[in-house]
């Protein structure tokens, strides 16, 4: 048992406070597999920079409905809002706010188009399915709501909590995904018959080009072609390309503002996921501060060896079982009694094996995590009996993510 | 929405299901989804598993292309292709991974005869890529409609599969996996996607296709799984067992739970108990009442959790914690499910 403990060590501590206060660090992406914890991570961290003293924003995605209320993120209307209750004697602040994919898509248009325009593009079926409903859509307008926030220069730290895809890789990847697709090839062939100069472009097609071009019509149908060919005449001119923008974007989280913190709990397929996500953030040079593993059971001190407790349990209950209620006792006192808290005590003995062998699993599953990634630095909260929904709660994980 | 549109009962919301589980027999299309992290691709496995016990065929399907089922049941990376997976006394699980590129190269060469070479160049073109990973709901037609066409193939008048099971995306996304080909129809309007996309709908919302929800005795994931139910109701969709998966044993007795709760617990006889095995350190007294107390915390929530999932009004069926989940323990599991559920 003592092989874990040191091997546990061996994980540089993620310094909390220290990350948090760094002027420097202007944005904190929160990102893992879904179930983790990402946006009570991202709402506690946001919440403990606010109460020391910094100007800070949360931009959750799809936060729990009693977490929301506490928040103040009763209304989806995209805006950052003051949280109340946050402590700003420090001189802090807190504002929050729920990411609305299609309203931050419609924003987009409308900034960039004159009315006319903006009112095609808002009313062309197409549109309204790609803001509403496209895989990919969330992320690329979460980035995109990052990037607005972060120009507007109003807060000094903004606290990101990534959509719940379903692997923690698909924030970094669906925006340039969207953004090839709207500006690929594929949708330039089949747009072309609207576009100026769209015969010639049909000219330089071969055969297999043109086969592309009628299946694609026969497939889709002529009025959904349609429909795609006016958004994109639309669109035309609105950018200078998505996929410039979501590469822009993804540059930008390149840069020593940007600090991600993997979340993950201590179970294999949350740490496979932070694993991958870690290499990933490792090849694309990208900034990681650490991770959090959240729902930590951890031993307790004076905490006895599992096998231990589990032998105590048998002893207990066998002398339980020798003192038949008929047995003679030095003590007239009622043997049923007796029986009752022995087996009670056996009872909470072999309880707290049970946790201990929970405490000992996470961590063989840390300790492997740790083997592979020894640089990255680690904080962690325990695992609470209910889920966290106010403020007193959020406080709480975040003194635990900064306690060593 | 207690009938679909050919005029027949749909069944879960009839409200007799409880008197009669062997029902399950006539849903030849589970869906099982479940909030991450509540081991939907075990439960998938597991009632696969479940079903096939018995000299019944079963197709189980993974459309996340995670492999994770053959983590699962320990077999070679599923591929798009059916392949056997396992022999359980006389049945059969065969296994398929739905990938949404091959399923598009199949449908297009199904129905509109496009040679290899044309999928070719759709590939260059990007245009692959544009069905699969952002064209709206596309993908997800390309899998669903997968998943349909095996479950109503037949070879010489008779089903193929006596029943397929989905390991479905989580509950935040399934409503929208299964219900996807409405936005699809009601965006191509008319055309062979349009049709596809209708066809497929009737099957998903008829009582042949039942979705099962995993859930765990925590709150969160419960409030997530009663949210996912409603959702699926409000899309027309019929909810089926909710399976509670990972639920420990109870550690403590009733009477030992509530004095726990209420500080009742009896420090010196305890203590006593204790010394009489020769463990005099008194920290370990304290230690093992706050843990109790702790537990019987938890407990307590569990419970809500469970009555909170009971509330939605399907049969819940409940699976215990195993250790690691390996093979032997998914096999333990549909045998569980079998009797729980009468398969």
């Amino acid at each position: 048992m003592t092989a874990p403990s040191r091997v546990t060590t061996t994980a540089p501590y993620l310094e909390m406070d220290r990350l948090l206060a760094d002027p420097v660090t202007r944005t904190i992406l929160c990102c893992g597999s879904g179930g983790v914890g990402k946006t009570t991570t991202a709402a506690a961290l946001a919440l403990r920079a606010a109460e020391q003293g910094r100007t800070v924003c949360v931009l959750t995605i799809d936060p729990a409905r009693r977490l929301a209320q506490s928040l103040g993120l009763d209304e989806l209307d995209n805006t950052p809002r003051a949280v109340s209750g946050v402590d700003t004697s420090g001189g802090g602040r807190l504002d929050a706010m729920m990411l609305d994919m299609k309203s931050t898509f419609d924003d987009l248009v409308l900034t960039h188009t004159d009315g006319a325009r903006a009112r095609e593009i808002l009313g062309n079926p197409f549109y309204q399915s790609l803001s509403s409903s496209f895989a990919g859509t969330q992320e690329y307008m979460a980035m995109e709501k990052l990037g607005q926030l972060r120009s507007t220069g109003t807060w000094d730290l903004i606290v990101v909590d990534t959509p719940p895809s379903r692997s923690a890789l698909d924030f970094l990847d669906a925006p340039h995904r969207l953004g090839s697709f709207l500006d690929g090839r594929f949708i330039r062939l089949i747009s072309a018959p609207t576009r100026v100069g769209g015969r010639a472009y049909l000219k330089v097609m071969n055969a297999g080009m043109s086969m592309v071009a009628s299946t694609v019509s026969k497939v889709l149908g002529a009025a959904l072609l349609g429909d795609i060919q006016a958004f994109i005449a639309a669109m035309e001119t609105m950018f200078g390309g998505f996929r410039e923008r979501a590469d822009r974007t993804y540059q930008q989280l390149k840069d020593a503002e940007t600090a991600f913190v993997v979340v993950a709990t201590p179970e294999r397929d949350a740490l496979r996921e932070a694993s991958f996500f870690v290499d990933r953030l490792s090849n694309d040079k990208m900034p990681l501060a650490g991770l959090v593993l959240n729902r930590v059971h951890v031993r307790r001190e004076g905490s006895l060896a599992a096998d231990h407790a589990l032998r105590l349990a048998d002893e207990v209950e066998r002398l339980a079982g020798a003192e038949e209620p008929t047995t003679e006792q030095a003590h007239p006192a009622t043997p049923e009694a007796d029986r009752t808290t022995r087996q009670l005590t056996a009872n909470l003995l072999r309880l707290h094996a049970t946790g201990v062998q929970v405490a000992e699993r996470e961590r063989r599953q840390l300790t492997r995590f740790t083997a592979m990634h020894p640089d990255v630095a680690v904080a962690s909260a325990p695992a609470l009996a209910g889920d966290v929904h106010d403020l007193a709660g959020l406080r709480e994980v975040a003194a635990a993510l900064a306690t060593r | 929405m207690s009938t679909d549109k050919e005029g027949s009962v749909d069944v879960a919301e009839s409200g007799s299901w409880r008197g009669r589980p062997r029902d399950w027999r006539r849903t030849r299309l589970h869906i099982v989804s479940g909030k991450g992290g509540s081991g939907k691709t075990t439960v998938s496995a597991a009632l696969a598993i479940a079903l096939a016990t018995g000299g019944r065929k079963v197709l189980l399907v993974e459309v996340e292309e995670r492999q994770s089922i053959s983590e699962v049941l320990d077999v070679p990376p599923l591929a798009y292709e059916e392949r056997h997976l396992v022999t359980v006394s006389g049945g059969e699980v065969v296994g398929l991974a739905v990938d949404p590129h091959d399923a598009l190269m199949e449908y297009l060469a199904l129905y509109y005869k496009v040679p290899r070479r044309a999928g070719g160049t759709l590939e260059r073109m990007g245009a692959i890529d544009f069905a699969t990973t952002v064209a709206p709901g596309l993908r997800d037609v390309l899998l669903t409609g997968k998943v349909y066409e095996a479950t109503r193939r037949r070879a010489k008048d008779q089903f193929v599969y006596d029943a397929v099971v989905v390991d479905a995306p989580p509950t935040g996304r399934v409503a929208r996996f299964l219900g996807v080909t409405t936005d699809v129809a009601s965006l191509a309007r008319i055309g062979p996607i349009h049709r596809q996309a209708q066809s497929i709908a009737r099957l998903m919302r008829s009582p042949l296709t039942a979705v099962h929800l995993v859930a765990l005795l925590e709150e969160m994931p419960a409030q997530e799984t009663i949210e996912a139910a409603e959702a699926l109701r409000a899309a027309s969709l019929r909810v089926g067992a909710t399976i509670i998966n990972m639920v420990r044993p109870p550690l403590l007795r009733p009477a030992e739970l509530s004095a726990a709760r209420s500080g009742q617990l009896g420090r010196e006889a305890i203590s006593a108990d204790l010394a009489s095995v020769g463990m005099r350190d008194a920290t370990a007294v304290d230690l093992l009442i706050d843990e109790a107390t702790a537990y019987a915390e938890r407990v307590a929530l569990q419970r809500r959790a469970r009555r909170m999932l009971r509330d939605i009004g399907q049969p819940t069926y409940e699976l215990p914690l195993r250790g690691g989940v390996d093979v032997a323990d998914v096999y333990e599991l549909a045998r569980s499910l079998r009797e729980q559920a009468s398969l």
